[in-house]
């Protein structure tokens, strides 16, 4: 057996684990390991700052399954990942973040750089885990990649002091079935009589609703819950993170749930007698006030995490498991039917208020972000792996791109995490280098994270950056004229020329300011072969509608005034 | 109302700390946290007392389940359960008030485990009604000082929180249901 020291040990764990690229910066206390990682055929990317490693770990997962890698030092390195972990977490996003540490010996003295990273990351990681014996790293590898997939899928964090890494042992790779302490804990599946329970209730119900989450795509069942859709004529709402999992343009499809949902959408949850909830969590951005919310449905609940059973919403039948398996399994419980009244109304409801509601505005007062939204939804032909940041843009990509497939949108809906776009962009990039890449971002996210833009060129990546500047943190502005009387208390905010920025570092950059001006600059972009930054300068005061006050009842949106369309 | 949670975890370093950041974290309210050994090496044995009126225990359950070194954990609330909770009160006595205190503790069949000069330490098991009984009886002398140790549990008979198979490991065969919430529909 070779003799090899830590450092070289977690690049042969990490080679095996199916590791391809890893997002990180150097430093003192992780330096042994990036000595070693020469020996690897391991693609290291240089990020600008470490919260961008945690973010382009977590966009190379969201955009392919599989787990993303970030590597800092210890202290600054560390803390600045923690954002991008809290992100991955509140999404279930499978990444595993490796940081250096001080040395066992001087743990616990103040030592330059020194954080207790396990301390501080403890609260926004899935598990994680301080090495203190190299002959423990092998094995703690190995299970920190399956926690970060398994289940509901998250982020773990592995600390490796210094002297972890330089010491020696004899490497052997552990091949012994891999047991968590706490795995018959969660393998606890709903029995038959649940199923059957189910199946009596989609067989009774009137007006069922599927309520379409991320757990859709974490757990692959895309095509059952189409299936299941289809075969028994369900209406389906996603939830943000939902989005994808179902086509957005299938006829079935109302378009997204909650805040900023449709008006169908919500109203079917309000007057729905059975909720078939798939994957999502009842977010308080989707059901607005649990005291009201959908008060005439019995609730079904597909869910992986028994913690997240009877947490927001009381359920009537939880299907505790994989939903996949569950789906499978229910499937052959319920005959075909039809619903033709429900969706007749629902049909109706959504012509008379279409999601995409300025669609045929003319835009005489400015550029419009929805057109924008939906110009490179044409233009891409809604191919394309649109990465958001957070806020009225985000809002704006949920309601006028319409994604048809799986993991083509990537953006943080637990943690709403501004600055998110443009690191997780090159993760999905690295991730799919053969798809088209849009970051779509507001002026306040973008310039969080914007040193970023030295990475795309370091690591020559097309992506293609929309910047949609009104000159305010709009989402923030639009709830200070909403609810406090248009006090805009720190909202208005300057930006650099965002073009001679992008240009100074090394990419063409484009001004957009009318209309008439979208599609060609789009082409030109989407034509060439680098990277490229699109300013679009849009209309400064626009709102995103309709809109559910925070904890208000979920039929009570406010709604867009049709008479604001400029004659 | 009051629940016992009984979990099994794994005696490494820093798992209270997990079990404690759950708790804090999740806002969950716990009205006492009791820890020691088990008959088996590396595993350790928790009794959580909660009150349902302010914390679901059902989560509490559940997300004790998430945690990595959590081996088992179990709501024994409605089990045929022994609840056991000890105090050791140091109470105000000179030589005239021994004698009443002993008497006192006798009827709980409480004992008397140190005696100075002008106090003495009464060492009490039993139920939390029990003890507080007695509490409220010593008070008037002067109490100096108290600990308790909080409510530990144990199931009655074949029923166990401690459910290893019978190569006494927990990764048998507990139950694979999971039995939370359902309405009769």
């Amino acid at each position: 057996m070779p003799k090899l020291a830590g450092a070289q040990i977690l690049w042969e764990c990490l080679v095996r684990e199916g590791v391809e690229v890893v997002f990180g910066y150097p430093g003192g206390a992780i330096l042994p390991s990036y000595d070693a990682m020469l020996q690897y055929p391991i693609h290291h990317v240089l990020v600008r700052h470490e919260q961008g490693a945690s973010h382009m770990a977590d966009g190379y997962a969201r955009a392919s399954g599989r787990v993303g890698v970030c590597v800092s030092t210890s202290g600054p390195g560390a803390t600045n990942m923690l954002t991008g972990l809290a992100t991955a977490l509140m999404d279930s996003i499978p990444v595993v973040a490796i940081t250096g540490q001080v040395g066992t010996k001087v743990i616990g003295s103040d030592a330059f750089q020194e954080t207790d990273v396990t301390g501080v990351s403890l609260p926004v990681t899935k598990h994680n885990y301080l090495v203190t014996d190299v002959h423990e790293l092998p094995h703690i590898i190995r299970e920190a990649f399956h926690i970060a997939r398994s289940g509901r899928p998250g982020p773990v964090l592995i600390d490796i002091p210094k002297d972890v890494q330089l010491a020696t042992m004899e490497f052997e790779y552990p091949t012994a079935p891999l047991h968590l302490p706490n795995e018959r804990l969660l393998q606890r599946y709903a029995p038959m009589e649940y199923f059957e329970r189910a199946a009596q209730l989609i067989a009774q119900a009137e007006r069922p609703l599927i309520l379409a989450g991320h757990g859709i795509t974490l757990s692959g069942a895309e095509q059952e819950v189409l299936e299941f859709a289809e075969k028994h004529n369900i209406p389906v709402t996603l939830t943000l993170l939902g989005i994808g999992s179902f086509p957005a343009e299938h006829p079935l499809c109302l378009g997204m749930m909650g805040m900023h949902g449709g008006v169908c959408a919500n109203e079917a949850i309000q007057n729905a007698d059975l909720l078939l909830a798939m994957g999502m969590r009842f977010d308080d951005r989707v059901t607005g006030n649990l005291k009201t919310y959908s008060p005439y449905s019995k609730k079904i609940h597909f869910e992986i995490d028994p913690s997240e059973i009877n947490k927001n919403v009381k359920v009537d039948v939880p299907l505790l498991g994989d939903l996949k398996a569950s789906l499978q399994k229910l499937a052959p419980l319920v005959a075909p039917k039809r619903h033709d009244a429900w969706l007749a109304h629902l049909k109706n409801e959504l012509e008379q208020n279409p999601m995409r509601d300025v669609l045929d505005w003319e835009s005489a007062d400015g550029l419009m972000s929805e057109h924008v939204v939906h110009d490179i939804w044409t233009a891409t032909q809604g191919e394309a792996i649109v990465v958001t940041d957070v806020g009225q843009h985000q809002m704006w990509e949920a309601q006028y791109y319409l994604h048809n497939k799986p993991r083509t949108l990537i953006t943080s809906g637990g943690l709403g995490t501004m600055g998110f776009a443009l690191p997780a962009a090159i993760g999905a990039k690295l991730a799919c280098p053969d798809k088209e890449v849009w970051v779509i971002a507001g002026d306040g996210g973008f310039q969080m994270t914007l040193y970023e833009m030295a990475t795309i060129v370091q690591e020559k990546l097309k992506i293609n950056i929309a910047i949609l500047n009104n000159g305010y943190l709009g989402m923030v502005r639009q709830w200070q004229e909403f609810f406090y009387d248009a006090r805009y208390a720190a909202t208005p905010i300057l930006s650099p020329e965002f073009t001679k920025l992008a240009e100074a570092y090394g990419i063409p950059g484009y001004l957009v300011e009318q209309r008439a001006d979208v599609m060609s600059v789009l082409e030109e972009v989407r034509s060439s072969s680098g990277p490229a930054l699109i300013e679009f300068r849009v209309k400064m005061e626009d709102a995103v509608y309709p809109m559910v006050p925070a904890g208000a009842n979920l039929q009570d949106m406010i709604k867009r005034e049709k008479a604001a369309q400029p004659l | 109302m009051k629940h016992t949670l009984v979990a099994l975890v794994q005696d490494k370093p820093g798992v209270l700390n997990r079990v404690a950041s759950l708790f804090r974290r999740r806002a969950f309210n716990i009205e006492s946290l009791a820890v020691g050994h088990t008959d088996q090496a590396h595993i350790s044995r928790m009794t959580i007392v909660i009150d349902s009126d302010n914390t679901n225990a059902h989560l509490v359950e559940a997300n004790l389940a998430k945690l990595v070194n959590v081996l088992d954990v179990q709501d024994v609330t409605n089990m045929d359960t022994i609840f056991r909770d000890l105090a050791l009160v140091k109470v105000r006595a000179d030589a005239a008030a021994r004698a009443e205190i002993a008497q006192l503790a006798d009827i709980f069949r409480a004992k008397i485990v140190d005696v100075a000069s002008d106090s003495v330490i009464v060492e009490v098991t039993g139920d939390e009604d029990k003890i507080e009984g007695l509490v409220e009886l010593l008070r008037p002398k002067g109490i100096l000082e108290m600990v308790r140790t909080g409510r530990i549990a144990m199931v009655r008979g074949n029923q166990s929180a401690d459910r290893k198979n019978g190569n006494g490991k927990y990764n048998g065969n507990g139950h694979v249901t999971h039995d939370v919430g359902v309405s009769s529909v």
